[in-house]
């Protein structure tokens, strides 16, 4: 296949539609490592449970409370799936994550692990494993907006926008303001912080909180352009923890532009050698321990 | 110790009455019970195409027969293997070890069907195939217990292959279901092409149940190939055409071509993105009055129009109890004689043959997806444009690769 500047761009421009998936899901990633220590296994089924709560909401929600007609609509998913995987994250930090806090990281990547694997077991259980489409994507977002160099439909476009928005809307609030500061003072000595009066527990709990919403957001956003299956979230995970390695455990700018970098890598990768796509980012992760272990934007602790 | 021997052998004892009424000379039905299974995609993205609807009509059929052969009763029982070979395998391993299981029908996937007809034919028990593709099925995997009853990618290549050459879409490029059937169908189809001075100009795989086809789609669009092939089925299929709207892909000078196409996905996506669409079927429901009053009777159970699998699958299983009643038993090797010596006629099969490999000949359709102002009703979605007989269709003895065929 020749390398013309038209089939280059699209794939880069694909490729940047799959990287901010792979940005806004590490930067959950970085949020909970950087200010809990912990590595968040059960990101992907939290993704995969955000996408659920958006395809049951439309499809089983309104029989279940006696409204047939009921629909959730999309706009309604994007704020309420991650409030309630919010919650549920909240209601698991309380409840198990706390506990652990004071033992090797490996403990909570354990638990966050086991949990993965029994979200995801009851969602097989029950669900279709191939994936449901979820059919209500809105009006406003239906066809293709012409770039030039191709047709890109106007839905992608739109994930695209919102992703960079909340992804860099994160960034500033925790690198750029006064409550920012707190959580990360918090992180770095909790006692000296809880003695200036601010509640340092609650701050973790909430954190963690954001970092799981942070998935369930992504988890509607993809759900009109994949099918919604119970593995998404694990197909997908594998990857994101690539991204975060290779961008640096914990550092929040370096998992936005290491997501969308390495996603439009593997665009153009398709360009060049398809069946090497899906290795590439691995690939290059081997390459960045060897070179720089730290990862390509960590500091050196 | 001596307490030991004795129970050894009053186990040892118990074990050959056992196993000697499982192998009782003068029975003619095993077990007191003819059993059949059908053992597909339940759950998955052939689900619709195949899954519950062809058990629904193996049970039309059972009934349809009266219940009972030579005086015994016969069972359906179904399972879903996921897509997974491994599944696939150890499914048919327990029904024929312990379910008293007779005959498998369904198994859609080429990979499960593959695997499954291996552990029938160890077993010595019956296996036929309405809903996979490969031809690999009647060569070199064929055994003398193996039948493959509906269509293979030989036939789709060819019939579709043929039509698509021959109205001036002469540079292809394939999109393929990375697996047993998507390999042999790309493989079928590019003979086709070549043999009619057409050329493939490239194929990109991808893995079974893609959601995201945006990226293979784009890489077909830029190999400027007039035709895409799809060489994927289902929901596969179903994403990829969707898809290649969503991106404005085969509305200008390029053609999507589906390789393998079921009623039941044309009804997914609509008249209005399908249309004008060709491929190649073994059944249409609406063909003639005998396929219209049975597909009537599935619709009413079913809800849906049967799509050739599921019409299949009803035809084989009423073939397999007409071949045990004709026997005299259930034994597999003297049903397979029958099988192979009957003529196969009815809704589902004209002018039907089982050949020595295993391949159930008939009569194969070039399909046009209607206009919507075509559509007269819901199901109303297709017309018969050629009637290609078995022996055009399907491939011949003499390229065969089958152990079974003598040369």
């Amino acid at each position: 296949m020749e390398l013309s500047f038209q089939t280059v761009m699209s794939q880069v421009m694909l490729g940047l539609n799959n990287g901010v998936f792979y940005a806004i899901l590490s930067l959950g990633l970085a949020v909970i490592f950087g200010l809990l220590n912990i590595v968040n296994f059960v990101h992907g089924a939290l993704y995969m449970l955000g996408a659920y709560v958006a395809l049951l909401g439309y499809t089983m929600l309104g029989p279940l409370i006696g409204k047939p007609d009921f629909h959730l609509n999309y706009w309604a998913a994007l704020i309420v799936a991650p409030l309630v995987v919010g919650l549920l994250g909240i209601g698991v930090e309380r409840a198990m994550l706390r506990r652990l806090r004071k033992f090797d990281h490996l403990y909570g990547l354990l638990l966050t692990f086991g949990l993965a694997l029994i979200i995801q077991g009851v969602f097989t259980n029950y669900f279709n494993v191939s994936g449901d489409a979820y059919d209500a994507k809105p009006e406003a977002l239906e066809g293709a907006v012409n770039l030039g160099f191709m047709l890109f439909p106007k839905y992608r476009l739109w994930v695209i926008v919102i992703s960079l928005l909340v992804c860099f809307g994160t960034w500033f609030v925790i690198e750029r303001t006064k409550l920012g500061s707190y959580l990360r003072a918090g992180t770095e000595n909790p006692e000296l912080v809880k003695a200036f009066g601010v509640n340092v527990p609650l701050m973790i709990t909430l954190t963690y909180g954001y970092g799981v919403a942070l998935a369930a957001f992504a988890g509607v956003l993809a759900a009109p352009i994949y099918s919604v299956s119970p593995v998404m979230g694990s197909e997908m995970i594998i990857t994101v923890f690539a991204v975060v390695v290779i961008g640096g455990m914990g550092s929040i700018m370096g998992s936005i532009i290491t997501g969308l970098l390495l996603g439009m890598v593997e665009g153009f990768t398709k360009v060049v050698y398809a069946p090497a796509s899906s290795t590439v980012i691995f690939l290059i992760m081997v390459v960045v321990l060897l070179v720089k272990p730290t990862g390509l934007f960590g500091r050196e602790s | 110790m001596k307490h030991l021997f004795s129970n050894a052998a009053l186990l040892a004892a118990a074990l050959a009455t056992t196993s000697g009424m499982a192998v009782a000379p003068n029975e003619k039905i095993s077990d007191g019970v003819v059993k059949i299974g059908v053992l597909t995609d339940m759950s998955g993205l052939y689900s619709t195409l195949g899954g519950k609807g062809t058990q629904v009509a193996v049970e039309m059929a059972v009934k349809d027969f009266g219940g009972t052969v030579l005086g015994k009763p016969i069972q359906v029982i179904g399972a879903d293997h996921q897509n997974k070979a491994d599944i696939a395998s150890a499914t048919a391993r327990e029904w024929f070890d312990n379910e008293k299981v007779d005959m498998i029908t369904g198994l859609l996937n080429s990979g499960c069907a593959l695997a499954v007809q291996k552990v029938a034919g160890d077993k010595k028990r019956i296996t036929m195939n309405t809903g996979a593709a490969s031809t690999e099925l009647t060569n070199k995997a064929s055994t003398p217990y193996s039948i493959h009853y509906v269509y293979d990618t030989y036939a789709l290549g060819k019939v579709t292959g043929q039509a698509v050459v021959q109205t001036g879409g002469k540079t292809w490029f394939f999109i393929t279901a990375d697996y047993a059937f998507g390999q042999s169908l790309e493989q079928n189809t590019t003979n086709f092409v070549n043999k009619l001075g057409g050329k493939v100009v490239g194929s990109v795989r991808h893995p079974l149940s893609t959601a995201d086809f945006s990226s293979y789609l784009l890489q077909a669009q830029s190999s400027g190939a007039q035709i895409i092939g799809l060489a994927n089925a289902g929901g596969d299929t179903i994403n990829a055409i969707k898809q290649a709207r969503e991106f404005g892909i085969g509305q200008k000078g390029q053609k999507l071509v589906g390789l393998l196409i079921f009623d039941t996905d044309i009804k997914s996506l609509g008249l209005n993105v399908a249309q004008g669409m060709q491929f190649t079927s073994g059944f249409y429901w609406d063909r003639d009055d005998a396929t219209r009053a049975w597909s009537k009777r599935f619709f009413d159970i079913h809800k849906a129009m049967p799509t050739m699998d599921q019409a299949g699958a009803y035809s084989a299983a009423m073939n397999y109890l007409k071949a045990i009643k004709a026997a005299g038993t259930d034994d597999p090797d003297a049903v397979m004689a029958k099988l192979k010596s009957m003529d196969i006629s009815d809704f589902f099969a004209v002018r039907g043959k089982i050949r020595i490999d295993g391949r159930m000949v008939h009569d194969m359709y070039l399909m046009e997806v209607k206009k919507p102002s075509e559509s007269k009703g819901e199901w109303d979605l297709l017309k018969i444009i050629k009637t290609v007989p078995g022996d055009e269709a399907f491939m011949p003895l003499s390229e065969s690769t089958s152990p079974l065929v003598k040369k």
